[in-house]
């Protein structure tokens, strides 16, 4: 059952085409993102960030649309996943292409967190731990602890990293797309378990519906602005760890706001390279990501799951 | 033993001080690996993947991942216990408190408990210390030998592994058990009794005592409410009975959802045919907590209701609990009805056994009473 994206809000931005379908994502590829010895290249990565943009927005001016969409007052968060250290988590030319992004729209650096559970865990990925104003900031919830509030929705009941609830005025969810042993797939909808303090909690019965509950939350709903699946290397087996045998460069960025969308091209992408290289299906390998279907069902209604009807724009 | 109430006051004052209980944030912290102690009862799968064996939940776990009850972590395919000698919490109760009314009456239980648990109780009481992970709380640290000292030194008759679920520090327990063994000090396990028949199998031969929460006789309330399931918890429970440790069962009845007469009958049935007429159970008092805010209050009459029940079914020994001053707080003679040992809450108001025997008809009294 496809769900309904009406609960969505509808994207205004001034001087352009107004973003109604809420289900667009924009899959962007290109193989020059990396030079001969397949490391990323840092200027290619930010052109085709501001490809996917442009063509999710559907301008031609990358930055006016950061400008819309993130305001000076604003304190973004960018929520990366970075627990399996240098190998799988979301790539720092990922982030410095957003965070350059952000300051060209008059973001000013003290309001700009790169942020996970923990600062071990952004240190393992490579990141360095910044906690000074006069810097864009890095670290994790340990940081600045949990909510003091128990947060309920369906069958989860959790507290909530202060960076999203105390910190942030917005979100730009940036996870990366890999296997994983227990739920079948981690990209969009998953990458916030780091916000929770119970994670272990809910991963039980394929994480479903717990991973939809979690965004149900409207901390997580109504401040998440931007999704970016960071897709230039994935895993398409022995996830969530980093098993460099199953990685591969699928050099993308998939941009959208409609987290069951991304998801559904996540789980394809991640299926088909499972067939390629004959390996089961997910459901066959017991592990099918049914929360994406319970995601979009009318109860949480966080997006589309239905393929034929995801406004897909590859580029 | 007695002991002053300025001494007690004066042993167990640094642990009052201790007690996290007060702390209502969680303070993320990161928490210290001097104490990182690899896991019991676990195998290594391929690709640095390990199975906990430990609970019946049998958690597969990948490289960097936590088992579900989020204290027990794989790091590149060993398998660690994050809170061996890491409790949250450590205070002096009375015995009662666990309740054990037929273990060492009006004696002090040393009581520790590290964060986590494997089940999520929709109406857990200490769900700030048994739902969040060792970083998230400032932790003690406390090896066994030390535990055994402040034991000793606030003259507890035993530790008690309690307020959280022990089975998820289950070396700890163990390693405090033996040590305590060594020195005189007698250990009780206050348990959901959710764990696989080899670790219980290994505690109960250095435990003198456990109290089971039965939480329910149906596997849906285990299901919706608990996360956890029946079958296991009944299966703990016959494990104990064969290995003859004393055991009491506590039954909280939860208004509309484990208080119908048929199911308190079946369980108590049960109890008898398989565990044996002297097994203690307690009906205890249910108030809205955590998840489950929803609801009253249990009413008075059906805890006495349910004690009914029990004592029709052929349990020697029924009481109603978190109502201090109920009469069914008190242990009576099954034969003659003597009124035995006489509490108001976890006081011991008198108690006229003799040995253990009634002092009226003489019968034997089961419990570890010496």
């Amino acid at each position: 059952m496809a769900g309904s994206a009406a609960c969505l809000p509808t994207m205004h931005i001034s001087g352009e085409k107004t973003i109604s379908s809420a289900s667009r994502i924009v899959n962007a590829r290109h193989e020059n993102v990396r030079n001969a010895q397949g490391s990323l290249n840092s200027d290619a990565v930010y052109s085709l960030l501001n490809r996917a943009m442009e063509n999710f927005f559907e301008t031609s001016s990358a930055q006016r649309i950061w400008g819309r969409l993130f305001k000076p007052a604003d304190t973004v968060g960018i929520k990366i996943n970075c627990l399996a250290g240098k190998g799988i988590s979301t790539s720092h030319e990922v982030v410095d292409a957003i965070i350059e992004n952000l300051l060209e729209c008059g973001i000013s650096k003290d309001r700009i967190i790169v942020w996970d559970r923990a600062n071990v865990d952004l240190e393992k990925a490579g990141y360095h731990v910044k906690t000074s104003t006069r810097n864009v900031r890095y670290f994790g919830t340990d940081h600045v602890g949990y909510s003091r509030r128990l947060y309920e929705s369906g069958q989860i009941g959790s507290f909530l990293s202060n960076i999203l609830v105390k910190e942030c005025t917005a979100i730009i969810n940036v996870p990366i797309l890999k296997d994983h042993g227990i739920v079948g797939i981690t990209n969009a909808l998953k990458n916030f378990f780091g916000a929770i303090h119970n994670p272990n909690k809910y991963h039980s019965h394929l994480g479903d519906p717990y991973i939809a509950d979690v965004n149900v939350l409207s901390e997580i709903r109504n401040k998440t602005r931007l999704t970016v699946c960071d897709a230039l290397t994935c895993q398409y087996e022995g996830g969530p760890p980093f098993m460099p045998q199953w990685t591969w460069h699928y050099n993308g960025i998939i941009v959208g706001r409609d987290m069951v969308a991304l998801d559904t091209l996540g789980w394809k992408i991640i299926e088909d390279k499972r067939k390629e290289n004959g390996l089961a299906s997910l459901k066959e390998a017991g592990r099918e990501p049914t929360y994406i279907h319970t995601a979009a069902d009318p109860l949480h209604s966080l997006g589309i799951h239905d393929l034929s009807k995801i406004d897909l724009i590859s580029v | 033993m007695i002991i002053s109430r300025r001494k007690f006051m004066k042993d167990t004052a640094l642990l009052c001080s201790l007690s996290p209980f007060a702390q209502s944030a969680l303070s993320a912290s990161a928490h210290s690996d001097d104490f990182l102690t690899e896991a019991r009862y676990y195998e290594k799968l391929p690709h640095r993947k390990i199975k906990c064996n430990l609970c019946p939940r049998h958690c597969v776990i990948d490289d960097q991942e936590r088992g579900y009850c989020g204290v027990r972590e794989n790091r590149d395919g060993i398998y660690y216990t994050l809170v061996h000698s890491r409790p949250c919490t450590a205070h002096v109760d009375p015995i009662e408190k666990k309740p054990l009314f037929h273990f060492h009456p009006g004696s002090l239980a040393f009581s520790i408990a590290t964060v986590g648990c494997n089940v999520e109780c929709k109406f857990c009481q200490n769900w700030q210390i048994s739902q969040i992970r060792p970083e998230q709380i400032d932790n003690l640290e406390l090896p066994p030998e030390k535990i055994v000292r402040l034991a000793q030194k606030s003259h507890s008759r035993a530790i008690a592994y309690t307020y959280t679920e022990p089975v998820i520090f289950t070396e700890y327990m163990y390693d405090c058990a033996i040590c305590g063994n060594e020195n005189g000090i007698k250990s009780v396990m206050i348990s959901n009794g959710y764990i696989c028949e080899t670790p219980m199998r290994d505690l109960v031969k250095v435990l003198h005592a456990v109290k089971i929460d039965l939480k329910a006789f149906t596997e849906k309330f285990y299901r919706d409410l608990v996360a956890g399931e029946l079958k296991p918890v009944l299966d703990t429970l016959v494990l104990l009975k064969e290995m003859n440790v004393w055991t009491e069962i506590v039954y909280l009845i939860i208004p509309t959802h484990n208080d119908s007469p048929n199911e308190l009958k079946d369980m108590c049935r049960w109890i008898v045919r398989n565990l044996g007429a002297d097994v203690p159970i307690h009906f205890t008092r249910f108030y809205p907590q955590y998840r489950m805010k929803n609801l009253p209050p249990t009413p008075v009459s059906t805890l006495v209701n349910a004690r009914k029940i029990a004592l029709e079914a052929g349990l020697n020994y029924a009481y109603v609990g978190n109502i201090p001053g109920h009469p069914g707080e008190s242990t009576m003679c099954p034969n003659c009805n003597e009124v035995l040992i006489r509490r108001a809450g976890y006081s011991i108001i008198e108690n006229n056994m003799v040995d253990t025997k009634c002092p009226k008809c003489d019968t034997l009294i089961a419990g570890v009473w010496k």
